[in-house]
């Protein structure tokens, strides 16, 4: 069972309030109708599939209904961290002990920011 | 090979049964082979099998990292069944049924293959629509199958509570006689002693750590025990497959989950055939040895832990207390988690990769178990020839940058 800290409640609550949605980061091609079938086809259904540090998509689902992005390690289920749609990673599995170099810049997610509002919507 | 009946076991038992070969080899890696599976779960070992008896490619290796069939292969729940929706699966799933019909024979293998039915109920107006739906697609299909009411699922299983009280009544179910259960482990060993009789060498404890590609096509592996080569690999690593794909730079529509079962403590004879159910989510049976068999849905994280979250345990077990109240007090012994390679369309791919040579058979998700022969066989046919046998084509990888999916959720849902 995961206790998971939801950056928006600031809260440590059970597994069971919140939904896992898959991988996170995915961007929405920019122009869909210029896509190919194979940019179209990557986009909705090809993943990373780690055996190790992955990013995902979570949602509190019966706590605030936001989205956010949980570091996971797929092996161990080790929660390395989790932070708000916009945010970057610490954790990555180029840098598997997050270690900071620089201040975190802001990534551009505003994608799956609309996708969270129009389920949330 | 040294052939099981029973008055091989009647002499045997003279030595106290302390006499028999042993089942399979354990060679030494040859430098190189035809043919290389990798994967020695039952879909791998069914490969190697029918490629050296049906096809005359007996110059084969599985190459397992582990033991023979200590992967999902003995983590299901062995429920046998071929009533899906879509033309493509229903071939391939009744192709599988025919040969589990007569494989304990054709192995020489007690497989201990028992047809004893499988039910899936419905719950809603919506179920019963989907089950008319399914089961007539199934007998236009040539696949067994029946529409009951609640009348007739009661008199298959009495103890079902069928009663109008439950939480959710039930209001019929889709029935196929053929259905069944199967040894799971038996099929593993079955393959594997008789794949080795024709020649396949078994490797165990050896782990592909990468491929040899050299201008687009496939030369060999890269192994804990030397490069081994073959101008042909067959991937067969079920929830492991996404992993495998990328050592070979390649990417796969799949995603890993971690799905789990239990068995209870034994009890005498209750429940004599399989009754699963979306709605209330959970699946079970009665083993030979007397256990009940329980089948849960998958963490909807990804995950390689083979264990399952505790949440789920709880979910499913309150699904079967609710259809049999008879259970509530039992207690349960063992649990367990499989990692299962789930496709976006609920369909297995088995399908040439843009590097020539290298195949993968992979994507079964939750419902591998009962496709272990069919998808043997197809997969062997395609790697001996060179082109997706026509059972096969339809599960290409193409598919998902075609569109031409393979939507089974609304058939098989949770329960597989
Ligand atoms: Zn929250």
């Amino acid at each position: 069972m995961f206790h998971i800290h939801c950056p928006y409640c600031d809260e440590w609550r059970e597994e069971e309030e919140f939904h896992p949605r898959g991988q996170a980061h995915i961007a929405r091609p920019e122009d869909p109708a210029g896509c190919s079938d194979e940019q179209w086809g990557d986009y909705l259904f090809f993943r990373d599939n780690p055996r190790g540090i992955h990013h995902e998509l979570w949602v509190h689902a019966v706590g605030c209904r936001k989205f956010f992005n949980v570091t996971r390690h797929t092996q161990s289920y080790e929660i390395l961290e989790t932070y708000r749609i916009g945010e970057r990673p610490r954790f990555t599995r180029d840098n598997p002990d997050g270690v900071v170099a620089s201040a975190p810049e802001s990534l551009d997610d505003s994608d799956i920011a609309t996708a969270a509002q129009e389920v949330r919507a | 090979m040294q052939r099981y009946s029973g008055f091989a076991l009647a002499r045997h038992a003279l030595s106290h049964h302390e006499n028999w070969q042993r089942q399979w080899r354990n060679p030494t890696p040859k430098a190189a082979y035809d043919v290389i599976i990798v994967g020695g779960g039952g879909h791998g070992l069914a490969t190697a099998y029918y490629l050296a008896k049906e096809f005359g490619v007996r110059n084969v290796a599985v190459i397992e990292k582990g033991w023979l069939g200590g992967g999902n292969t003995a983590r299901n729940t062995t429920i046998v069944r071929s009533n899906y929706l879509w033309d493509e699966a229903a071939a391939l799933y009744e192709h599988s049924m025919k040969l589990w019909e007569g494989l304990s024979r054709d192995l020489n293998y007690n497989v201990m293959f028992s047809q004893r039915g499988v039910l899936n109920l419905g719950h809603t107006l919506q179920d019963m629509r989907d089950i008319q739906r399914r089961v007539n697609a199934n007998r236009l299909n040539g696949i067994d199958g029946e529409v009951l009411n609640a009348r007739g699922v009661q008199e298959i299983v009495p103890i079902l509570d069928c009663s109008k009280n439950a939480r959710y009544p039930v209001m019929g179910a889709s029935w196929q006689p053929r259905a069944g259960v199967a040894r799971h482990d038996a099929v593993a060993w079955g393959y594997a002693r008789g794949a080795d009789a024709l020649g396949v060498d078994i490797l165990q404890q050896t782990e592909v750590t990468g491929f040899k590609i050299r201008d687009g096509r496939i030369l060999g592996v890269h192994t804990n025990r030397g490069d081994i080569e073959a101008r042909t690999v067959g991937c067969v690593t079920a929830g492991n497959s996404g992993v495998m794909a990328s050592l070979a730079g390649l990417r796969l529509p799949l995603e890993s989950h971690p799905l789990q079962a239990l068995v209870s403590e034994p009890l005498k004879p209750v429940l004599d055939t399989v009754v699963m159910s979306n709605h209330v989510h959970g699946y079970i049976s009665q083993s030979d040895k007397g256990d009940l068999v329980i089948g849960a849905g998958i963490d909807g994280y990804n995950g390689y832990g083979q264990r399952g979250s505790y949440a789920t345990v709880e979910h499913t077990l309150q699904a079967i207390v609710e259809m049999f109240p008879i259970f509530s007090r039992v207690r349960m012994n063992r649990q367990w988690g499989g990692i299962v390679d789930t496709c976006p369309d609920a369909c297995p791919i088995l399908s040439k990769t843009r590097i020539e040579g290298l195949y993968f058979n992979c994507g079964w998700g939750t419902g591998g178990f009962k496709a272990t022969p069919g998808s043997g066989h197809v997969f062997a046919a395609s790697l001996a020839k060179g082109e997706m046998h026509p059972l096969a084509a339809p599960f290409s990888i193409d598919r998902f940058h075609s569109g031409a999916l393979i939507d089974e959720h609304g058939a098989a849902g949770v329960a597989h």
